[in-house]
């Protein structure tokens, strides 16, 4: 089997799954909406301060979403064995990872893309800078689920890894979530936001060539 | 051992063994305490005593003895914590990855000091305990970096593979060191501009920089002892069972 077939096959194999299991593709999309449901509860339904701080509510609530989600990146196959065979196949295994990945991306990610213009509609936002939303959420969350599959890969073995989790991934999300939020709150104001957008896209291709193997390693580890 | 002379390796392999590290650090540690104690020493005196009141600050600036060193060794010993743990993978040896982790909680605690000074140094010049300015953010950031890497280690029971595992997590944290360096480039707000490590001339005054410098260097040699006196007792738990021990036990040295 080529590198090419085990890599799409590996995607065809988790999108099957994830559409077997639709409530895993759904519960992120719920979380993500009902989280920014509850900040115009918490701050007051003002109109001016929910436009104001738009950008950031949906994409901290975006983070939290993509990091609740990433449990499920490597567990049920590390509980059923394939993780296992999946590491002793002849492909490199950051090239698999890549497409486990992506497939998690396609599930967990995308969706909040879909989503996220009914949401700026809730909080206000303006139109001209709905377009640079999906834009920072298209380049954004799958840093997300790259950087997160380095941190579902260390803590896969443990019985009680969801804590330990959020406080390895959480700040390693940090830069995405600044460069994102003030690119959207920039282009809220007018103002251009091409440097952002770059650092993002540079970002992006960062972590697609350099994540992968550390999550690789810290498979091997977990799993011996 | 591939790519590295064969004397060098014979060096780092006779220094990576257990019994050999223990004595060799037992002989050090009186002669590393003593220049410790010395730079301190001058540090303080030089920093509290000789250099004069700051034209603006008054005396209020000389936390900047405290607060400034801790700030690069959050920094140092990060990259240093890194560094041993990519040693331990790649060489496999067993006394980096022990470094590493001893590293991580001295670094954690320095970059704690620098939050706390830089706050309550916040407080008389900028009239504000806490500013979201970007290097606090990042220095705050790091903190958290330092407590999932001994979170990480805790949670893992079997110590070899979390040592692994805290090599590759603070390998990782490595790329956020430059965003934490050039975050006062990229996002300049309340925060002075870096006034020591500037192209040009430092702007601040020789009399300043002298103590500052030394109280680096003896925070660095700090840094050593901490962290050699824990990877000596970790080492210590670890090699329990090894017959150096047995003897060192037996010949009541321990």
């Amino acid at each position: 089997m080529s590198l090419a077939t085990a890599f799409f096959a590996i995607i065809r194999r988790d999108l099957l799954l994830a559409l077997r299991r639709r409530s895993e593709i759904a519960n992120p999309l719920f979380f993500f909406v009902l989280v920014i449901t509850l900040f115009p509860l918490g701050v007051g339904a003002k109109p001016h301060l929910l436009q104001a701080i738009a950008p950031g509510i949906i994409w901290v609530s975006a983070l939290l979403a993509a990091m609740l989600s990433l449990d499920s990146l490597f567990r049920s196959d590390f509980d059923d064995g394939s993780l296992e065979q999946m590491l002793l196949s002849p492909h490199p295994v950051s090239i698999l990872i890549l497409g486990k990945v992506f497939a998690h991306w396609l599930v967990t990610g995308l969706p909040l893309l879909l989503i996220a213009p009914l949401l700026a509609v809730f909080l206000g936002m303006p139109n001209e800078s709905l377009g640079v939303l999906l834009l920072t959420l298209l380049l954004g969350t799958p840093v997300l689920s790259l950087i997160g599959a380095i941190g579902v890969a260390l803590t896969v073995g443990l019985r009680r890894g969801g804590m330990i989790l959020s406080l390895l991934v959480l700040p390693l999300y940090v830069p995405v979530l600044i460069f994102a939020s003030n690119a959207v709150e920039m282009a809220a104001g007018g103002l251009p936001i091409s440097a952002q957008i770059n650092i993002l896209i540079a970002m992006l291709l960062m972590a697609l060539v350099l994540a992968p193997w550390p999550t690789a390693a810290a498979l091997k580890m977990s799993v011996s | 051992m591939f790519l590295i002379p064969d004397p060098v390796g014979r060096f780092f392999h006779r220094m990576a063994s257990p019994p050999h590290f223990y004595a060799l650090t037992e002989k050090l540690m009186p002669w590393l305490v003593a220049i410790f104690l010395i730079l301190l020493a001058c540090g303080l005196y030089g920093g509290l005593y000789l250099a004069p009141p700051d034209y603006q600050q008054g005396d209020s600036y000389r936390i900047i003895y405290i607060h400034v060193p801790s700030a690069w060794m959050s920094l140092f010993i990060y990259v240093m914590m890194a560094l041993a743990g990519a040693i331990g993978l790649i060489w496999r040896i067993k006394l980096a990855e022990i470094v590493a982790i001893s590293s991580a909680s001295v670094g954690a605690s320095f970059t704690f000091i620098a939050l706390v000074t830089g706050s309550l140094w916040g407080k008389p010049m900028w009239g504000t305990w806490w500013v979201w300015d970007a290097r606090l953010t990042s220095e705050l950031v790091l903190l958290f970096l330092y407590l999932g890497v001994i979170g990480l280690y805790n949670a893992i029971d079997d110590k070899r593979t979390a040592s692994k595992a805290v090599a590759i997590l603070a390998l990782v944290g490595v790329v956020n060191i430059p965003i934490i360096h050039y975050s006062v480039e990229w996002w300049s707000t309340l925060h002075q501009g870096p006034t020591v490590t500037k192209m040009d001339k430092p702007s601040i005054h020789v009399s300043m920089l002298v103590p500052l410098l030394l109280m680096a260097v003896a925070f660095k040699f700090y840094y050593l002892i901490a962290m050699l006196q824990r990877t000596r007792l970790e080492l210590l738990q670890r090699e329990r069972t090894a017959n150096w021990v047995k003897k060192m036990v037996l010949e009541q040295k321990l």
